[in-house]
């Protein structure tokens, strides 16, 4: 029971550290940038007094650890300042972005370990054959063909000549808005609102940038759980299983495929998180308004709050994943218990 | 006959040409005891695991005879020898540390082993394998059946190995250095486990260990195995009269307490031998 609750207090620790750490950086990239905030919100051509006014406003008059504990204080209310560019207030415009980076993340990241680990598993039970080879062709041009390539041909091809799929875009016109936003993420939406033409339509949306997506983490996923199995399968307690008697089904998915969970379980919380900092290049390409849009476009127009905010969350994102990853191999192997 | 083995070669694909490690090894066994001993590297493993067809993918096996209660092992379909692994023939390894499935429950692995074999519901092959764990001497099987492998001895890991292939009643059981990573207080205890429970089962046993007394003191028979040869085919009783000078110089370097002497001599190997 002790043991437990320091175990917690320690979670509780590193976790606080690790969020302090966050926040610090994610306050330095708004300062330390080589970009005048003040500038950046009245526009080149303000007038002296005006750039002074803002710079009072802003508390930028003020030393630097004031204005850190001002930032904390700001956090803490769920404020994350507002965006130049948009004029909304940060937060409502990431409420508004995230869901898109979500859904697309999600969906390739499942699309992704459900093809990824079962090659990277047949991969491994026929190493060095023509399968092995394949596979390893197939997941390097994964690795080395450019997205915007793949995006471009892929639009080129399914939309503008076999006119198959959907433009680019999470939406037809005639969807816009038709179904009321409660989660942000369309597909959820359409189906609380019971609109399967507009769930239908979403999900059409999806299949390119999610294919493309999840083609780039399968290619990941498939070499990491290979190179786990091959680990694996030269266990022992592969040989017992075999001298059981027992089918390579089960001496595979059975005995050792369990054996490399924990690991697998964190390349995967990694491709997730990797995946929802958004994808800027497939984002852009498909005009999809994702997390990775919004902060390439705040941070060419030097728009600091949307940064620092999606920063934040992409940092918080990856705090969380990793927690999850670790509960979930505590499950996973009897060792770590 | 339980196995029939006429010249067993063993060989490995390297890049420098094909490496034999076991050149023409011959022995039957019915329902005894069987010991291999021989240094490291002799080609040990590598003949108990052909006899399973157990063997890395790049080994070669060759034989005249590789016969396991009739069934040739070398012409057999991959389903035959799942027919025989386990359920005919049981086979224990060195350190239960690597042996056993460390993500699986004892109760588990030695449930599964039963019900491979035995068929029968799930909860009559974990009512099974707690009476085995009883068989093979572990007090409390119920408890055990809930442990992971790294939560228990060594010993206790090989009885657990024990019980795991001893489930579908195999007619042979081969153990490859089952106590060469225990402690040598539980050693005796484990090899006499064994010993007991296949006398008591009738069974055959092929028992593969580096220690020529040990050995010598459970099996019936002994095979002296040198750089992929039998050397030498004694019966346990008649150690003493081995003619051979490899066999003679595996008992000298022994140390004794009867008669200690200052030096161990250190044994001399002829490269004569492997002619013949
Ligand atoms: N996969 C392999 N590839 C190449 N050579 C191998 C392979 N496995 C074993 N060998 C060689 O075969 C020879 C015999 O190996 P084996 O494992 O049968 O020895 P052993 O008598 O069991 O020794 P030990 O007492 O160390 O277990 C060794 O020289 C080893 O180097
Ligand atoms: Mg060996």
């Amino acid at each position: 029971m002790t043991k437990r609750l320091n175990a917690l207090a320690g979670l509780l620790a590193s976790v606080g550290l690790t969020l302090l750490g966050l926040v610090i950086i994610t306050f330095l990239i708004g300062r330390v940038m080589p970009i005048d905030p003040i500038i950046a919100a009245v526009g080149d051509n303000a007038p002296q007094e005006v750039v002074e006014r803002a710079r009072l406003e802003m508390g930028l008059d003020q030393p630097i650890l004031m204005q850190f504990f001002h930032y904390v204080v700001q956090l803490l209310h769920g404020d994350l300042g507002r965006s130049i560019l948009t004029k909304n207030p940060v937060i409502s415009d990431i409420a508004r972005y995230f869901p898109a980076t979500l859904e697309l993340a999600t969906a390739a990241v499942i699309v992704a370990a459900i093809i990824g680990i079962p090659l990277g598993v047949w991969a491994a039970v026929r190493q060095g054959t023509w399968i092995d080879q394949t596979i390893r062709v197939v997941c390097l041009a994964g690795h080395s063909v450019p997205v915007f390539v793949l995006a471009l041909i892929s639009l080129l091809v399914f939309y503008a000549a076999l006119g198959i799929a959907p433009g680019p875009g999470r939406q037809d016109i005639v969807f816009q808005d038709m179904v009321p936003h409660i989660t942000g993420v369309l597909t959820i939406d359409s189906i609380i609102a019971g609109d399967w033409d507009a769930l239908w339509d979403a999900l059409a949306h999806m299949v390119q940038p999610v294919c493309i997506l999840a083609y780039f983490s399968m290619a990941y996923i498939t070499r990491m759980t290979r190179a786990f199995m091959l680990d694996a399968l030269r266990g022992e307690y592969v040989i017992t299983a075999r001298a059981k008697g027992l089918s390579p089904f089960s001496v595979i998915w059975i005995h050792a495929f369990p054996n490399v969970g924990v690991q697998l379980v964190t390349v995967l919380a990694l491709t997730y998180a990797g995946l929802l900092e958004g994808a800027v290049v497939t984002e852009t390409v498909f005009s999809w308004p994702g997390l990775g849009q919004y902060l390439t476009v705040s941070l060419m127009n030097a728009d600091m709050n949307p940064v620092m905010g999606a920063t934040l969350l992409v940092g918080l994102v990856y705090v969380g994943l990793n927690l999850l990853a670790d509960a979930v191999y505590r499950q996973l192997d009897p060792r770590v218990r | 006959m339980l196995v029939d083995i006429q010249n067993l070669r063993v060989s490995f694909a390297t890049r420098t040409g094909t490496f034999e490690a076991v050149r023409g090894v011959s022995f039957k066994i019915g329902t005894e005891k069987l010991g291999i001993v021989g240094e490291s590297g002799s080609g040990k493993s590598l003949t108990a695991r052909a006899l399973m067809r157990l063997l890395p993918p790049n080994a070669r096996i060759d034989a005249d005879r590789l016969n396991f209660d009739g069934t040739d092992i070398l012409k057999a379909d991959e389903r035959t020898m799942r027919g025989i692994r386990g359920k005919r023939a049981g086979f224990i390894l060195q350190d239960p540390k690597y042996s056993l499935n460390p993500v699986m429950t004892i109760g588990r692995q030695v449930a599964e082993s039963w019900r491979q074999h035995k068929g029968g519901s799930r909860k009559q092959a974990l009512e099974a394998a707690v009476d085995l764990l009883d068989q093979v001497r572990i007090r409390d099987p119920r408890r055990v059946c809930d442990l992971y492998p790294h939560e228990v001895s060594g010993g206790m890991g090989q009885r657990v190995m024990i019980a795991m292939m001893l489930a579908p009643d195999p007619a042979l059981l081969i153990a490859d250095e089952p106590t060469s990573a225990l402690d040598a207080t539980v050693q005796a205890e484990i090899l006499r486990l064994m010993e007991d429970l296949v006398s008591k089962r009738g069974m055959g046993l092929i028992l593969i260990s580096h220690d020529l007394p040990l050995v010598s003191h459970f099996c019936d028979r002994v095979a002296v195995m040198y750089a992929g040869h039998v050397m030498e085919e004694l019966s346990a009783g008649t150690l003493a009269q081995a003619k051979h000078p490899y066999t003679k110089g595996l008992l000298n370097c022994l140390p004794s307490l009867t008669h200690p002497k200052p030096r161990l001599p250190v044994l001399t190997r002829d490269a004569a031998w492997l002619q013949s």
